[in-house]
């Protein structure tokens, strides 16, 4: 390849890692990068899952990003009243924005401050309580800081580990974190206690770096992995085809 | 004789009461019955309570005061994620809230529809979902001893819809690839008012599209307004796109009262037809 992967294109690629194992599934990244993200794995180890337009259609082939005049290879309808049927079998996987995360995986897009009269109101909690007991679910953060990386969230909106352990079997029973993905690393949850650690930093990012942009202690493997490189084959599909016009290098800082 | 539904807005509106429960069809800042709303806007209905995905439904009411409980799992623009007048009035505390999980929402309607008191869901669990709303409660199921949310029906006093085209017996037909949760606020509520793009003869909406657009029949509706532009300034999809500078303005009417005033005097207050006659000019 002529050109080495920038931060924005392992972003994708870590992205695209979260849905490793998924299978014949609904992936719903929202967000640039997730999006390419989630065809990327589609296009290369993942080729039965299910990727929409981010509407109502189930694509066979996709679009390059932000070109609406692209024709459309249509596979099947899924409109939104469908998409919550999706959502209540637990044959999907959202990769959501978060406007607060903790070390436990809870998430917070509905406001800041307290609920009742909220500092700043946001979008309210969508369909976020009902993805993390039903349903796979990650988080994409393009600005890892102390501001997004909270020790508690304002609103729980996706349910995190220690809230959903508290509610119960019933709670727990189809709940599961896969991953949270920021411009700084991709992190997990696979600790005895389910608390965030760190699983790939990219290159460049040291863990000062990660520690001091984080509200609340991370759990720290040693040796710390690096977040892999694009294949020459997925630096092609999403230059090429999937984000011709470089809309992934303006979601992210740096 | 069989029964001829049209309507006008005025006439839809005169049908509504203070403090009645509304719930509103449509998406975000898709497919809004918004020539209703603008009428309501000018009517003074009071004490409202507005059960919606919400879009500039919502943010309106909010904005006139016309609302004072609002019933939503999300209220966005689409285009512009957040909906500056919802944000305002919740900020300020002057509308009560309920909210939900997108598909809570839904589940309570659809218990409404059953006329059942409540739909057990595992959404909810864990969230904020029963911190903030301390009347819910959760069941135990009686077969597998699961304690799942209990989520109360949500029946409507009136449902508004704008579909792409009906006939004048209240047949109702979605021509784009979303009809949303239109059909499930038509069974929740006890009337439901349809305004749609073009008003056809009976019999005639399957020249139109395949039969399976036509979504919501007479069944459920009592009132059908012929509404040409009757989304703008949100989508209408196959017939118009959203109104993107329309749109913007109304966000940007949220900075203080003289820019709402503005708007209101320029996309509220005026009769429908030259609402649309402006409408068609801007777009």
């Amino acid at each position: 390849m002529t050109a080495d992967p920038t931060r924005a294109e392992r972003c994708v690629v870590a992205c695209a890692e979260a849905f490793r194992g998924d299978g014949e599934i609904v992936a719903s990244p929202i967000g640039v990068i997730p999006t390419l993200g989630a065809r990327l794995a589609a296009l290369t180890f993942e080729p039965d899952l299910i990727y929409t337009d981010g509407d109502a259609l189930i694509l066979g082939a996709p679009i390059p990003l932000g070109d609406d005049t692209a024709p459309k290879v249509v596979e099947a309808w899924l409109p939104f009243g469908h998409m919550f049927d999706v959502v209540w079998s637990g044959r999907r996987h959202v990769m959501m924005g978060a406007t607060q995360v903790d070390q436990h995986g809870n998430q917070n897009i509905a406001c800041i401050g307290p609920w009742a009269r909220p500092k700043a109101q946001l979008l309210g909690v969508r369909g976020a309580p009902g993805n993390t007991v039903n349903d796979p679910t990650s988080y994409w953060v393009p600005n890892h800081s102390p501001r997004v990386f909270v020790p508690a969230v304002d609103c729980v909106s996706g349910v995190g580990y220690d809230r959903a352990a508290a509610a119960g079997p019933s709670a727990t029973r189809f709940h599961e974190i896969r991953r949270v993905v920021s411009n700084l690393g991709s992190f997990d949850f696979e600790t005895d206690e389910h608390r965030m650690r760190i699983r790939t930093l990219h290159p460049g990012v040291t863990l000062d770096a990660v520690t001091e942009a984080t509200g609340f202690p991370l759990v720290v493997p040693d040796p710390i992995p690096t977040t892999r490189a694009p294949t020459d084959e997925e630096l092609a599909l999403l230059r090429d085809v999937l984000d011709p016009a470089g809309q992934r290098e303006r979601e992210i800082a740096g | 004789m069989t029964a001829d539904k049209r309507l006008t807005e005025e006439d839809v509106v005169a049908e509504l009461r203070d403090g009645m429960t509304i719930g509103i069809g449509g998406w975000g800042s898709r497919r809004k019955p918004m020539s209703i709303v603008r009428a309501i806007l000018r009517s003074g209905l009071s004490e409202l309570t507005v059960v919606s995905y919400g879009g500039p439904d919502i943010g309106m009411l909010c904005a006139t005061g016309q609302a004072r409980k609002i019933v939503y799992g999300f209220v966005s623009l689409d285009t512009i994620p957040l909906e500056p007048h919802f944000r305002a009035a919740r900020q300020a505390g002057t509308v009560e809230a309920m909210e939900l999980d997108e598909g809570m929402l839904q589940w309570g309607l659809r218990a409404a529809a059953m006329r059942v008191s409540f739909l057990p869901c595992r959404a909810g669990l864990g969230s904020a979902i029963l911190d903030i709303n301390p009347s819910m409660r959760t069941v135990v199921s009686p077969y597998d001893g699961e304690e799942l949310v209990a989520m109360p029906a949500l029946p409507l006093d009136v449902a508004l819809l704008h579909a792409n085209r009906a006939d004048r017996r209240g047949n109702a037909q979605y021509l784009g690839n979303d009809w949303y949760f239109d059909d499930v606020f038509a069974m929740a509520a006890a009337r439901t008012f349809v305004s749609c793009e073009r008003v056809v003869e009976p019999g005639a909406l399957v020249r139109e599209g395949p039969e399976q657009t036509i979504k919501v029949s007479r069944l459920w509706t009592d009132g059908v307004v012929e509404a040409p532009l009757g989304a703008h300034f949100t989508h209408c999809l196959p017939d118009y796109p959203r109104d993107e500078a329309v749109q913007r303005e109304y966000a940007g009417s949220a900075s203080d009262a003289d820019a709402w005033a503005a708007f209101r005097a320029r996309w509220v207050d005026v009769p429908e037809a030259d609402y649309r006659r402006l409408a068609r000019a801007a777009s």
